[in-house]
């Protein structure tokens, strides 16, 4: 069929490539058009009116003078990389640990990796709410537990200090991100031949010299993966952070992600907030260079 | 994609023919040595599990409780009072099957405009398709409050603010590149010899689709369907953003408004969360490999 197929007939290819364009067309619509609006929007000027006339003027860099003397957006950016990097580094290193524990199989593995998996499937606005229960100063479990074991006298406040939110609200991401880390990490780790780590043993080497001589770098191209779609997926995550805190108190838990929502869907400017969502793009993109560079050697693979 | 796909079929087996193959030297030790590993292998497994599914516990086990005063919340339900999730139910039930609409509506849109892309993409040779392919990735990089931001106004233009039709479509979105890069992946090792079959019994291009693609794809499909599911049931951006009525209110956004405004009803809340994960757990039982299988495949093709 693909050999008649390719003899390059014009009339034949377009009849081909009907069959992607509704795809392509939605990818066009719901992902190209809104890119391409954000930035135009950031040069717009959005105001209540402008939901009765239809009219955005456009008033050229205001949007972003008014952004950048913004004191939240500094803190939002921080706050953003914080909570990113937090994240990936506590949701890779726990991740990691449990595909290697999963990898030597025993029994009744198979099935505690599949309940392992709950917390990722679970909807995150549902997860936050859990953990805002959990989590509560005064009557959550978590502090009662703490005092009860003695391991700290006062109850932490765990939601409600500016001073400890934002490691709340990682902590919890952390819990969340766990699953998926460790069900790639651990598909990789039955890709790579046993034979390779058997001879390292008959080297002599040890379980943790095995470990970053032999496996780690053979996991290298799966590590990036992971990583670099768990920055893409974490550093615009805005569901949990609403549920548990509200970007709050204080602002301490104010990302891009949240500022954007503000701006654009409760102070009902979307000018300000497509300045924002062009910042968080922008980001993105910037460790999206990193993907596409890992993956051709993924490809390859 | 296919390795990781058999993964969970083959690990009732697997340790069975390695087991003597590792097992040259002296025969009972070396058996009670394995077996002293494996009971110290799952008693530690069910440790972790305690650990990382215990909010998800203590969810089921506050819902199950009566009472508002949560002081004196028990760590184990004693009986099971269902008063928590009848009052959920009261207050979420329309919500809830608003969620199972827009969820239907959205896998129904999602799965009939990615497998002919699928098809066409693994199949036709088409000049351009790996452009098409790498687009799919790079939209997993748009940030969701960037697309609602710009969606929002353009649903305004379009009246589809407050639609069911707007969010369907707006949430299948969501699912769209994770099944085509899943179906394509699995579209391409379909055998040459049965396509042609099907041509040369007088299909056109469609007709084999149909008639011998999908149904030969059906582990795939049922994989990228259920992923579609989850992904618009567990959506709260979209529904937050594109709806400023309670006509069309997703039990996501049901939690988070119910969240502000019956702190103290807690026991009920927690029923509303027991309630939102049923897909999840649901999806676990049922469909257990396909999701291990769906976590890997669409994220590292």
């Amino acid at each position: 069929m693909t050999t008649a197929a390719t003899a390059p007939r014009r009339p034949g290819d377009l009849a081909k490539w009907l069959f992607v364009a509704p795809a392509a067309l939605y990818m066009l619509l719901f992902f190209g058009y809104p890119l391409v609006r954000n930035v135009v929007m950031s040069f717009q000027d959005y105001t209540f009116a402008t939901y009765f006339t239809g009219e955005a003027p456009f008033n050229g860099l205001e949007n972003w003078r008014a952004v950048l003397a913004n004191e939240l957006f500094g803190a939002s950016l921080w706050h953003t990389l914080l909570f990113t990097v937090g994240s990936l580094a506590g949701q890779f290193g726990i991740g990691m640990a449990l595909a290697v524990f999963f990898h030597r199989r025993f029994p009744l593995s198979g099935l505690m990796r599949s309940l392992l998996l709950l917390p990722w499937l679970i909807p995150m606005v549902v997860a936050g709410t859990v953990w805002r229960r959990i989590l509560d100063q005064e009557t959550g479990v978590l502090n009662e537990a703490l005092q009860a074991l003695r391991v700290t006298s006062a109850a932490v406040p765990w939601l409600s200090s500016p001073d400890v939110a934002l490691l709340s609200v990682v902590l919890v991401n952390i819990w969340i991100g766990i699953p998926f880390n460790m069900v790639i990490l651990y598909g990789g780790l039955q890709e790579i031949p046993a034979e390779l780590r058997e001879a390292a043993v008959l080297d002599g080497a040890g379980p943790l010299r095995n470990f970053f001589s032999v496996t780690l770098p053979l996991l290298r191209p799966v590590v990036t993966v992971v990583l670099v779609l768990g920055f893409m997926s974490t550093v615009k995550i805005l569901d949990l952070i609403l549920a548990l805190t509200n970007g709050g108190p204080a602002h301490s838990t104010e990302t891009l992600g949240t500022l954007t929502y503000q701006l654009s869907f409760l102070q009902l400017d979307f000018g300000q907030g497509a300045v924002v969502g062009n910042v968080l793009i922008l980001v993105s993109m910037v460790f999206a260079v990193v993907y596409l560079r890992a993956n051709r050697g993924g490809v390859a693979r | 994609m296919s390795a990781s796909n058999t993964v969970p079929r083959a690990a009732p087996t697997a340790p069975a023919p390695r087991a003597p193959a590792a097992a040259p030297g002296p025969r009972r030790p070396r058996l009670t040595r394995r077996a002293r590993g494996d009971a110290a292998s799952v008693v530690f497994g069910v440790l972790v599990l305690a650990v990382l599914l215990f909010p998800l516990y203590w969810m089921v086990n506050t819902a199950l409780q009566p009472g508002a005063a949560m002081a004196d919340l028990r760590w184990f339900p004693r009986t099971l009072d269902l008063g928590n999730f009848r009052r959920a139910w009261e207050s979420q039930a329309g919500n809830l099957l608003t969620s199972v609409v827009v969820a239907l509506g959205a896998v129904a849109v999602c799965l009939a405009v990615a497998a002919p892309a699928a098809y066409a993409l693994a199949r036709f040779r088409l000049r351009g398709a790996d452009t098409v392919v790498f687009a799919t990735l790079i939209t997993q990089m748009v940030p969701g409050i960037v697309v609602a931001n710009a969606l929002y106004n353009a649903y305004v233009e379009l009246g589809l603010v407050n639609s069911y039709l707007g969010l369907i479509l707006a949430d299948a979105s969501l699912g769209i590149p994770f099944a085509i890069v899943l179906l394509r992946a699995f579209m391409v090792s379909i055998p040459e010899e049965v396509l042609e079959a099907a041509t040369l019994d007088g299909g056109g291009r469609l007709r084999v689709l149909v008639s011998v693609v999908l149904p030969m794809s059906r582990n795939a499909l049922i994989t990228s369907g259920l992923f579609a599911f989850l992904f618009a049931w567990s959506d709260f951006l979209f529904a937050l953003t594109l709806n400023t009525t309670d006509a069309v209110k997703p039990v996501t956004l049901g939690i988070y408004e119910y969240i502000g405004a019956h702190v103290g009803d807690w026991g009920a809340v927690m029923a509303v969360a027991a309630l939102s994960s049923v897909p999840a757990a649901v999806l676990l039982v049922v469909a257990q490999r396909y999701v291990a299988a769906g976590i890997s495949g669409g994220s590292i093709k």
